[in-house]
Parts: C-alpha cells; structure tokens; sequence
C-alpha cells in the first residue's frame, strides 16, 4: 500500500520515477475512503484539487524538495485558500467559512509542491483531548474503535496512524498534538513556542499554541519541521533564531547524553503498563551509552490547576471574535447584543461556553489577581523547575499520558477528569519548551503506549536525535492497526 | 469556591451567552468543579514571584509604518459574512434597538 510509505521513502520513489504523485495521491484518498467510515478523521475531503495538483506535479517531474508530492492532511484549524475550515465547531460550520487566504504554514507547505487533501477531526476549537466536542463527532483510534483516537489533533494522529496520508499537522496547546500521537502509535512534535507560526490558524490560547507536525517516524517529523519552521513577520512572536537541517541532527550517537527522569511524572494513578514500558524505553537509552538520573520538577503538581486558568482566560479574550459578523454562523435578532447571544448560544459547543465562562469569571474585576496572576505566577515557577532542570539534563523523559487511549464517552460531562488525561503534556507548554512524543510499547489490550522525551527552549535538535536514536534501536514506531 | 445559578447567569450575561435554566443549573455545577480543582494553586506562595504572560522574551516588536499587499482582498473578506454587505461594509443588526 503505497500510502503506508514514509516521506523519506516515498520522496525515492517519486524521485527515481518508480510511482507517480498520482498514483500515491489515489493511494490515500483510497485509503480514506476505506477506513473513514470507522475513524471519522477526515472533516473536509479536497481529492479533486489534491488530484489536480498532483498531476501537475508529475507533469514537471521534479522533486527538489523531500515533501514535493507527498498527500498530507491538515487540523481543521489552518486556514487554506478555498477550503472550508471550520474548526469543528458550528459557529464556523453552519454557512462553512472558506478562508481567502492560507496559513503561513500551509503556504510553505504549497510552496515546496505538498498536496494537501482535506481536513482533519479535532476539538471543537482544540479544546479538549478526546476530539469528542468535534460538532463533527468523535474520531476512533484506530487501535480499537471503541475508545478515543485522544485530541484535541485527533483526526490528524487516527489519519497518521491508519496510513490514510503520508503526514499531518496538528496543535499543541496542552499536549494535543503529543496525546494523540501517543493513543494512536505515531510521532508528534510539540515545538517550541515560537518556532514555527501561527498566522493563520485559529487561537485557542495566544500564550501557549503551537503548530507542529504528526509523522510516521522521526525523520518525517524533522524534515517537515525544517520545511515549516522559522521566523515570520506575520507573527511577532516567531523566533529569529536559524533553521538548521533538522536532518543532519539525527546522527543516532546517544552517548554521553544526559537525560533525567522526573519523579513526579511516576505517580500513583498511572496504569502500570505505561510505567513499565517507559522505564523499559529509559534503560535503551541506557544500553545505548545515554547517562539517566532521577530529577525533580517540584510544581508539576500545579501545572494543570494553573493551566485551567490560564487557557480559559485567553480563550474567553479570543472567542470574543465569532460574533457572527465577519464570518460564520447567523441568526435573526432585535438588536446588536442580541445577535451576538443568539449566535455565540447557537454556535458554541458547552466545552467552549465552559471555557469562556470561567475565563471571563477569572478576568473579571476582582478575581483577576487571586487567579489569573496569581496563575501567571505559578507559570513562573514551572518555567524555573525546567531551568533547573536543564542545568543538569539534556533531556527529560517521561510518559505521555498516565494510560493509553480511553473509552469514547468515559469522561462526558466530567471536565476535570478530562483536564487530567493532560496531567503530564501541561507543564512543558507552560514553559515553552519543546517535546517529542513516539511509540515505545504495546499495552496487553494492544494499545500503543508513548514516551515523551522534553527538550530545552530550542532545543528540537536534541529530542529529535534522542528520538531517532531510539526507533533505529526498537521496532514499536514499525507496528500498525489492522483496519 | 462555588458558583450559585445567579452568579453563573451574570457570567454569561458579561459572555454573552444565553443559557437556558437547565444550562443554567448544568454549568453552575461544572464551573463549581472547576473552581474546586484550580484551588490547589492557593497551596504556592507566589509573593515574591514576578508572572509569565509570555516566554519568547520578545519586546515591543515594530516593522515600518508602510502599507503591504494583504494576504487576502478587500471583497474576498467581507464575502465570507453571513450578513448583507452595503458599500463595501457589513450591514448589522441595529446597535440601538
């Protein structure tokens, strides 16, 4: 199966003229069709352009980039030229909004000649790790379809995982490109923030979103990194810092080293299999000539608290744009205020009302310092436990998530037990690092498992070479789902 | 800390929400919960702790005060409302009543 190639593989091929861009195009848009019915990864399908693209592709015959003619799908929160984008939500669904104009990101990407084939499942808005709040509904591991393909990048792991594209882009606020990768057994990249850009994709919360990509392996991973990375004038928060060859990195020398293990992230409530196997995953590294040592990251445990704070109040500040004038869902009202309740009501799903609403309780005259300074500052304080850290260590590893993929409906209406499936992907945003998440293991009921390896501010070239280190050394990130 | 169902309707009066009573009586639990839950942060003395809003150290990022092609043109923005475009601007609801 032709869509089951990873970039590097199928970059050879197109190369060497052994497929044709249209041959694997057909490949995934196939492959959509066949397993989508079970997931529902993909939200927005744009086979007759992707097609259309591809045959001028293999018209030219060049492939002077790794990613020029390679299918991938993008979260339904990337605007892109002329395709509905929606972010699952209703507000946006009901008269679908069409973009005018392209993502940063989605712009490089059609610059080097990727063909994008649609849109992929995700939290209403991103909120969420479960994809459960999509208006669209639930994306399914592919794993077991009974449980949660994670989220809130769901559709964009499932897609991944399920060989239905070659790679995907996700975001990652709290985890939610790592999470997903971690329940469905693929690669994901949190980056560090500012290393790529947003312009173009829609906020959930300014201070901590990030876009990044989902692959098949970490070499997918650091090419289209090194492809979609740096600096953007259309986003004042993107770095200035060079984009090296993220490539060169992965020299698979792991010697010397140093990596910590936080003992917080080793708790009680972890399943035991997910402890095993990441412990498992610590002593390759060890075989393979890294140095571990026991860390300690004392504030872990507020991470989450400080978090739901935090995001809430950005996200009731960026919420405040779908007043259903400029774009998205309508309404018939008496009045101003009146339309701006009639749509928000009608369009925005309860986890995003939920958000607003605590968000604007936390900004509200009075309450701003005992919780959202006061939250600010206790991000402070993770942000040091990271410094510290990093005076010592390389880099961090940890569990992804405390257990693999859970039931579809195993935390409706219960928020906060759904805030802690973010318990160990929450801390690193804060402090605006960076984080790999890859498969290292099998749980008895057949559930991939991910180990997280954390890097310093910048330090992708790191967590990238560990990460690569340890797939060339295990076969975990080679396992794929019968569909 | 916990959220009474008057507390929660001026919550979303300030969102501006709309919610029924059932919401009404749904939220003021769940918001409570959530409340209960970030309490923990009242645990961390924070009085000598200066607040991060940002981490890329970035400051006061300026470009020149030159106009640009946009990324998308004026008629392709405002064909994307749901509402009746009058002179090249969005016709509202009335603000008045």
């Amino acid at each position: 199966m032709l869509s089951s190639l990873t970039i590097a593989q199928a970059h050879t091929k197109l190369s060497k003229k052994e497929i044709s861009c249209e041959e694997l195009t057909r490949a995934c848009i196939e492959r959509i069709e066949s397993v989508d019915t079970a997931l529902n990864s993909v939200v927005h399908r744009n086979f007759e352009r992707a097609l259309e693209e591809a045959k001028n592709i293999d018209s030219n015959g060049e492939f002077p980039h790794p990613l020029t003619g390679i299918p991938y799908l993008t979260k339904d929160v990337y605007c892109e030229e002329g395709i509905p984008t929606t972010a699952c939500s209703n507000i946006l669904r009901n008269k679908d909004y069409v973009p005018p104009f392209d993502s940063t990101t989605t712009e490089r990407l059609k610059a080097v000649g990727a063909v994008s084939l649609g849109k992929t499942n995700t939290d209403e808005f991103t909120m969420g790790a479960s994809t459960e709040s999509s208006c669209y509904g639930v994306t399914r591991c592919p794993w077991d379809t009974t449980r949660v393909a994670g989220g809130s990048s769901g559709g964009s792991a499932a897609a991944v995982a399920a060989d239905a594209c070659l790679f995907a882009l996700g975001t990652d606020t709290g985890g939610s490109i790592r999470q997903p990768a971690g329940f469905c057994g693929c690669t994901g990249l949190r980056v560090t923030y500012g290393r790529t850009s947003r312009y173009g994709v829609m906020s959930m919360a300014s201070s901590l979103d990030t876009i990044g990509p989902l692959g098949k392996t970490v070499e997918d991973v650091a090419m289209i990194l090194g492809t979609i990375a740096g600096k953007d004038p259309k986003d004042v928060t993107t770095g200035s810092l060079p984009v090296p060859d993220y490539r060169k990195a992965l020299t698979k020398d792991v010697k010397g080293l140093r990596i910590g293990v936080p003992k917080e992230y080793f708790i009680e409530g972890i399943d035991p299999q997910v402890e095993e196997h990441v412990r498992s995953a610590i002593a390759v590294f060890e075989k393979l000539g890294a140095v571990t040592r026991e860390i300690t990251l004392p504030h872990t445990k507020y991470a989450v608290a400080a978090y739901y704070i935090i995001v809430p109040s950005e996200v009731s500040s960026n919420m405040a744009r779908y007043d259903g004038i400029r774009f998205g869902h309508s309404e018939k009202a008496a009045d101003l205020v009146d339309y701006y309740h009639a749509v928000r009501s009608a369009g925005f799903g309860d986890e995003v009302k939920r958000r607003i609403m605590i968000g604007t309780y936390a900004l509200s005259a009075g309450y701003y310092d005992a919780y959202y300074r006061h939250a600010q500052k206790v991000r402070t304080l993770i942000r040091r436990d990271f410094e510290e850290a990093f005076k010592e260590v390389d880099v961090i590893l940890a569990p992804v998530s405390p257990t693999p993929a859970f039931l579809v409906g195993a935390h409706t209406d219960d928020p906060v037990a759904m805030y802690l499936e973010d318990v160990f992907t929450i801390s690193q945003p804060l402090a605006g690092i960076t984080a790999l998440s890859i498969p290292c293991g099998m749980s008895k009921e057949n559930l991939p498992i991910g180990l997280q390896i954390m890097g310093n501010q910048w330090g992708e070239e790191t967590v990238l070479r560990a990460g690569h280190a340890y797939e060339q050394a295990t076969e975990w990130h080679t396992l794929t789902p019968q569909l | 800390m916990a959220l009474s169902p008057t507390d929660v309707r001026h919550i979303a009066k300030l969102a501006r929400l709309t919610l029924s009573d059932a919401q009404v009586t749904k939220f003021a639990k769940e918001l409570t919960s959530i409340l209960d839950y970030v309490d923990v942060l009242k645990e961390v003395d924070t009085s000598a702790v200066e607040p991060t809003a940002q981490v890329t150290g970035a400051c006061n990022v300026l470009r020149e005060d030159a106009v640009e092609p946009s990324s998308a043109e004026r008629a392709a923005l405002l064909s994307t409302s749901p509402l009746p475009i009058v002179d090249n601007q969005i016709e509202t609801p009335s603000a008045h009543g």
